[in-house]
């Protein structure tokens, strides 16, 4: 096999587990914008507290220390403990879970029939609180979180890959575990939300508010069951991205990465999520791949918003996204 | 007549009516300065038909939505099962057992039409969250045995054909068909019809008053219903309630109702002489 193909598939291979990372972050948006028509655009920020929370609990920092210091002149920061990772993040599951139902009760329950750019507009301001909240609850220094998935090349895969081709990828092994737990997640999403009962009210909700009611479904009920869905998925996506490069507050920007994939997949589609991900991890790998070189690299900042463009131009709903039918 | 056997009674057809099931006493309800409902009165037998009619605007649907919780009125009572309801979301209404149709159909259309009767079930599955989010336990042996329960009511509306369709892709007739499985797969105490007639070809009405006929005779579903076609109403309900600009102008056996003078007034209008 040629080397230029094999570099390609390397490439590929590669962009496939960033894909699988974005498809996670496009997945919180979708379930949100599903159920209540709200963009979400404090999702990426949900991502940083649920990581900013989940280091905090693992490593027994003490919430608020900075505030608490300042206003009593103590030195506090440290409970002197550390959890294991495990109970860590059942911690960080029941903190995403009460912010789900404060959102519900403080901020949404008031603008009930508001119109959709008032709860954008809402869902903006809670993105600067959140990112205020994380900053005085646990520092604004980036933070190492570790949870116990070696980093690094992994040798699995350079070992099979060197006896097929003569040539070993180099994949990262957290990469290939992230891909693996994202790819668990959706497919337990997607199995919740068709087998079970509270996955049937949840589509049900996002199909039609009044008949919803009809049969007996509590909107608050589903509105907080989202949240925390989406909160959980901001968990597992902040974990993820905060094992690799630390946890720190460009995380929140990683929402960014999103919207792209959205407007691939559309908006309303888990599938189309997944989807776009993958079309857009691969695609902005192959492309800096083949292009980079010839127009100075650094493609991968923009190809995704160049090709979500292009999108716009000839199928604005997305791949999976309903069809957009005016009636007269 | 009929307040006078307060234990119930038999039609002429042989079916059992029985005592008062749910009360509406002296509701008004307003919108702004708009009266949509002034101070009207009814009650509702177990196991009839009980039917309310008026001309477009009298304020049907408004009293529909105040059974099941839609709108809350300003002044009266609702009691239902021999107890004053306190103000409740439509979706608690809907947990007492009182299943509604909407008059412009309200389906969940992406989903199928086995999907959309399920969710009908919902508030019989009683296994906790975390069985159902794992699939555990009681939480497959209940999907079950709904699942059994669905399919009756899918036989009893001839609608195998389409179970695993789209609601989406459905005509208007049938749409209207699973709006009335999903109320009955709640197996309601009372089930509320908003215009189930509206908008259908003389075959599909024929068929949907079967239905209700059929609902009503099998499982002795109270069921109350509103209807703009007066011949409909007349074959199909054991009681009437008329209304006419928020009031109520007639009530009792369609017979009774067809020969009062004020009803034939706003059915037919006046000549002024």
């Amino acid at each position: 096999m040629p080397d230029t193909l094999l570099f390609a598939l390397e490439a590929a291979a590669n962009g496939l587990t960033a894909g699988v990372m974005y498809a996670l972050v496009a997945l919180g948006f979708v379930l949100i914008f599903k159920a209540s028509g709200i963009f979400n655009f404090s999702q990426g920020v949900m991502a940083l507290f649920a990581a900013l929370t989940l280091v905090g609990l693992q490593t027994g920092q003490i919430p608020f220390s900075h505030l608490i210091n300042a206003m009593f002149g103590t030195r506090l920061h440290h409970f002197g403990w550390t959890l294991p990772t495990l109970v860590a993040i059942a911690g960080t599951v029941v903190v995403m879970v009460a912010f789900a139902w404060l959102v519900e009760r403080l901020i949404f329950r008031h603008l009930v029939n508001q119109e959709p750019i008032i709860l954008f507009m809402a869902t903006i301001g809670l993105a600067y609180f959140l990112e205020g909240l994380g900053d005085i609850m646990w520092g604004a220094e980036v933070k190492r979180l570790d949870v116990g998935i070696p980093q690094g090349m992994s040798p699995v895969v350079d070992d099979v890959t060197y006896a097929w081709f003569g040539y070993g990828f180099y994949m990262d092994t957290l990469e290939l575990w992230a891909a693996l737990i994202a790819g668990v997640l959706v497919l337990s999403l997607i199995l919740f939300s068709q087998y079970t009962k509270q996955g049937r009210a949840l589509r049900a909700v996002a199909d039609d508010h009044q008949a919803a009611l009809s049969v007996g479904i509590s909107l608050r009920f589903i509105w907080v069951l989202v949240w925390s869905l989406a909160g959980i998925v901001a968990l597992v996506a902040g974990m993820m991205w905060g094992a690799k490069s630390g946890v720190q507050f460009s995380l929140s920007l990683i929402a960014l990465k999103a919207l792209p994939v959205l407007i691939l997949g559309g908006f309303t589609s888990i599938p189309g999520a997944i989807v776009g991900g993958l079309i857009i991890g691969v695609g902005e790998r192959l492309f800096d791949f083949f292009m980079g070189p010839i127009i100075g690299g650094a493609t991968e900042n923009w190809f995704a918003y160049m090709l979500a463009l292009v999108f716009l131009l000839f199928r604005p709903q997305g791949l999976f996204g309903e069809k957009i039918i005016e009636r007269v | 007549m009929l307040d006078t056997q307060p234990e119930g009674y038999t039609t002429a057809d042989g079916r059992k009516i029985g005592g008062v099931l749910m009360e509406m006493k002296n509701i008004t309800l307003r919108f702004g300065g708009v009266v949509a409902i002034k101070d009207i009165s009814f009650d509702v037998r177990e196991g009839e038909i009980r039917a309310i009619i008026g001309p477009n605007g009298a304020g049907k649907s408004s009293m529909l939505n105040v059974i099941s919780g839609f709108y809350h009125p300003q002044e009266g009572e609702v009691w239902y099962k021999g107890a004053r309801r306190p103000r409740m979301r439509p979706y608690q209404v809907a947990r007492q057992g009182i299943a509604r149709t909407f008059q412009n159909i309200a389906l969940f259309e992406g989903m199928s039409v086995l999907d959309n009767i399920m969710t009908g079930r919902l508030n019989h599955m009683k296994s906790g969250f975390f069985s159902q989010a794992l699939w555990w336990g009681p939480a497959a042996k209940e999907e079950a045995e709904n699942r059994e329960k669905v399919e009756k009511v899918i036989d009893f509306l001839e609608i195998q054909h389409i179970r695993k369709t789209p609601v989406r892709r459905l005509p208007y007739g049938l749409k209207k068909r699973v709006e009335l499985a999903r109320a009955l797969a709640a197996e309601p105490s009372i089930l509320l019809l908003d215009e189930p007639m509206a908008g259908m070809n003389v075959e599909e009405k024929e068929d949907m008053s079967r239905f209700v006929l059929d609902v009503n005779d099998e499982f002795g579903t109270t069921i109350v219903l509103i209807e703009h076609d007066m011949g409909v109403v007349m074959d199909l309900s054991d009681r009437v309630v008329v209304m006419d600009y928020g009031k109520k102008i007639g009530d009792g056996t369609p017979d009774e109702v067809r020969s009062n003078e004020e009803v034939i007034k706003a059915y037919l209008g006046v000549s002024h002489d």
